[in-house]
């Protein structure tokens, strides 16, 4: 990153902080829903931008991470306790969709993970004696960090800003690692990279399984920022909104689901007065876009540099 | 026992309507690597279309032949130029992205501008039942089973014996080489899309009498024929047709005998299964991994 990038950065996260002061509770919970989908959003850019996997299923791993927190801290455990468990738990779960991806590719392995996001749909919806079906699981508690409490809507703000800055800092760290190397190898030419002693067996399933862990981390923020689930959040719609927000942001660039969220979840708000033709327009955009920019609004940058 | 042959006549029916969508998806992928993910809004137009048509008065036979012909142009012609051709460099996920934004942007524009409800929709068929040895079985069902068949194994018969069809085979299997052997592979690539829209149409009008014409209904279908399409095997025309019927047996069964709650899954632990030990399809050959 150059200076100037590096200073812009800071500048924006400090307003980003201060936003708060100057919002009312919604605009606030807006942007706490916009740290929600960044924590996913970053952990399906792993699988999809870094490590070239396919994945329609996001929103069933937030689901399973909202349900785990929500069904744990109805039975009393405490949010820290059930933070980690939503992450391993949808690390393990990640592993285990990452099977089919070691025998198809593409097109298989969209229709792999949308299956799956179907199947656990149904199950949020139909076992209503663990998930409370349609009706849903209602009065979550937020926790409190350190004795301070995130009743307040800017106090829980902050908190989950917080948070997506370390996951944030923690998938610099993967990426910058040995392993985020053998991702873009495994993206870039799987059986090369296989030639090179690149274990891609082991790599695919950890590029679904953090993905995973990152949006089963999401799911509990989620959780304890509507203090209320039910399936809905985590239809098939939901996933192909998370897809859209890395690829209109950018795959494989690491702000790209930071831009691609703050569109995703914004663009509706100001568009409210199209009304029914406002997913008219946002389904269409997407095509232009894809059409103009298939690298997303990240790649705007490179583009001007090339011409 | 009869009610048991009643779900797999009835079945294989809706089996057959899922197989037409699923070869116009198959046909795509295989002439020009296009994953359609708005196959389901090809199968919805042409069925809104029609109620448009049937609306200003025109018997159903006009309404539909108006509507195959707006749906070759649109989702046949004006896709092809508009969506597919500038992408298709790109790879495979821009496309599936932009096919994506394609069925959101359909879908709510049928929403926004003609209806959010359900509507009835006229059958071709009567639905009359006939008694055959204490099994009772629909017109509808017999009807739409010969329609949709005819139209598979005719479709199949076009791409084995003519010229043009063998052509476009051999598009599919390898491009560079069928331009080398003179043929026209541009012109090829479009006979399919226009192929695709056709049986998209066809699937809408038998098809929307029992699912109704809903903006959404496409979701269903899409999901069944991609289904259909991978369970039978992507590269076989007839994996198609035995995967769309073998989908709509097991949902009816399952709907009927275990769960209704889960007969949406049955499609996809299905698919699941398929991809596990077979990956290339019940029918299908399996393809080599290029470096």
């Amino acid at each position: 990153m150059k200076r100037s990038q590096r200073i812009a950065l800071a500048v924006l996260m400090v307003l980003l902080a201060a936003a708060p002061l100057g919002l009312k509770n919604y605009g606030i919970y807006l942007l706490t829903l916009w740290c929600v989908y960044v924590m996913a959003g970053m952990g399906l850019n792993l699988t999809v931008g870094y490590a070239g996997q396919m994945s329609i299923g996001h929103a069933a791993f937030l689901g399973i991470g909202a349900y785990t927190a929500a069904i744990l801290m109805k039975l009393g455990l405490s949010f820290w306790l059930v933070l980690p468990m939503a992450a391993v738990l949808c690390f393990l779960v990640g592993l285990v969709i990452g099977f089919p991806a070691l025998r198809v590719q593409h097109h298989y392995l969209a229709f792999a993970t949308l299956g799956f996001n179907v199947l656990t749909y149904l199950f949020f919806r139909n076992e209503e004696w663990l998930t409370g079906g349609t009706f849903g699981i209602s009065g979550i508690q937020r926790p409190a960090f350190f004795g301070l409490s995130l009743e307040r809507s800017a106090a829980f703000f902050w908190f989950a800003y917080g948070s997506t800055i370390l996951l944030a800092l923690l998938l610099w760290w993967v990426i910058r690692s040995p392993w985020g190397r053998a991702f873009a190898a495994l993206r870039d030419n799987p059986i090369r990279a296989e030639s090179l002693g690149v274990n891609i067996t082991a790599y695919t399933l950890l590029a679904f399984a953090i993905g995973a862990a990152f949006a089963g981390i999401a799911g509990a923020y989620f959780a304890v920022l509507v203090q209320f689930i039910e399936p809905a959040p985590f239809h098939l719609t939901a996933s192909l909104m998370m897809l859209l927000m890395v690829i209109v942001g950018g795959s494989g660039k690491f702000f790209g689901p930071m831009l691609g969220a703050a569109i995703v979840i914004l663009l509706p708000e100001w568009l409210r007065f199209l009304k029914d033709w406002y997913l008219v327009i946002f389904g269409l955009a997407v095509v232009a876009l894809m059409i103009w920019l298939p690298g997303g609004l990240l790649s705007i940058p490179d583009r001007w540099k090339k011409a | 026992m009869g009610d048991f042959l009643q779900l797999v006549i009835s079945g294989t029916a809706v089996g057959a309507i899922y197989a037409l969508a699923a070869l116009g998806f198959t046909l795509l992928w295989q002439a020009s690597g296009t994953i359609n993910f708005a196959q389901g809004e090809f199968v919805m137009l042409p069925a809104f279309i029609t109620l448009l048509g049937l609306s200003f008065g025109a018997p159903l036979w006009l309404a539909f032949a108006i509507a195959c012909i707006a749906s070759m142009l649109v989702l046949g012609v004006g896709f092809k130029k508009a969506v597919v051709d500038p992408l298709i460099r790109h790879g495979v996920i821009p496309l599936v992205i932009a096919t994506l934004g394609l069925s959101i942007g359909v879908k709510n524009l049928v929403r926004a501008s003609y209806s959010a409800e359900a509507h009835p929709f006229p059958n071709v068929f009567p639905d009359t039942l006939v008694s055959v040895l204490g099994v009772r079985i629909s017109f509808y069902d017999i009807g739409t089973l010969v329609l949709a068949g005819a139209i598979v194994f005719g479709l199949q018969a076009f791409l084995n014996r003519t010229i043009t069809g063998r052509a476009m085979q051999a598009v599919a299997q390898n491009t560079e080489s069928a331009t080398v052997l003179g043929i026209d592979v541009k012109r090829m690539i479009l006979y399919v899309f226009l192929i695709n829209a056709l049986l998209a149409a066809v699937a809408a009008l038998l098809v929307t009498p029992t699912y109704l014409a809903k903006f959404d209904m496409g979701d269903t279908i899409g999901l069944k024929a991609f289904y259909a399409a991978i369970i039978g095997g992507f590269n076989q025309t007839r994996g198609a047709l035995l995967g769309g019927v073998l989908v709509g047996i097991l949902e009816n069964l399952t709907g009927a005998y275990l769960s209704p709650a889960y007969k949406e899954g049955v499609a996809l632990m299905l698919f699941l299964v398929v991809i596990l030990f077979k990956p290339e399809g019940l029918l299908g050959k399996a393809e080599e991994r290029k470096v």
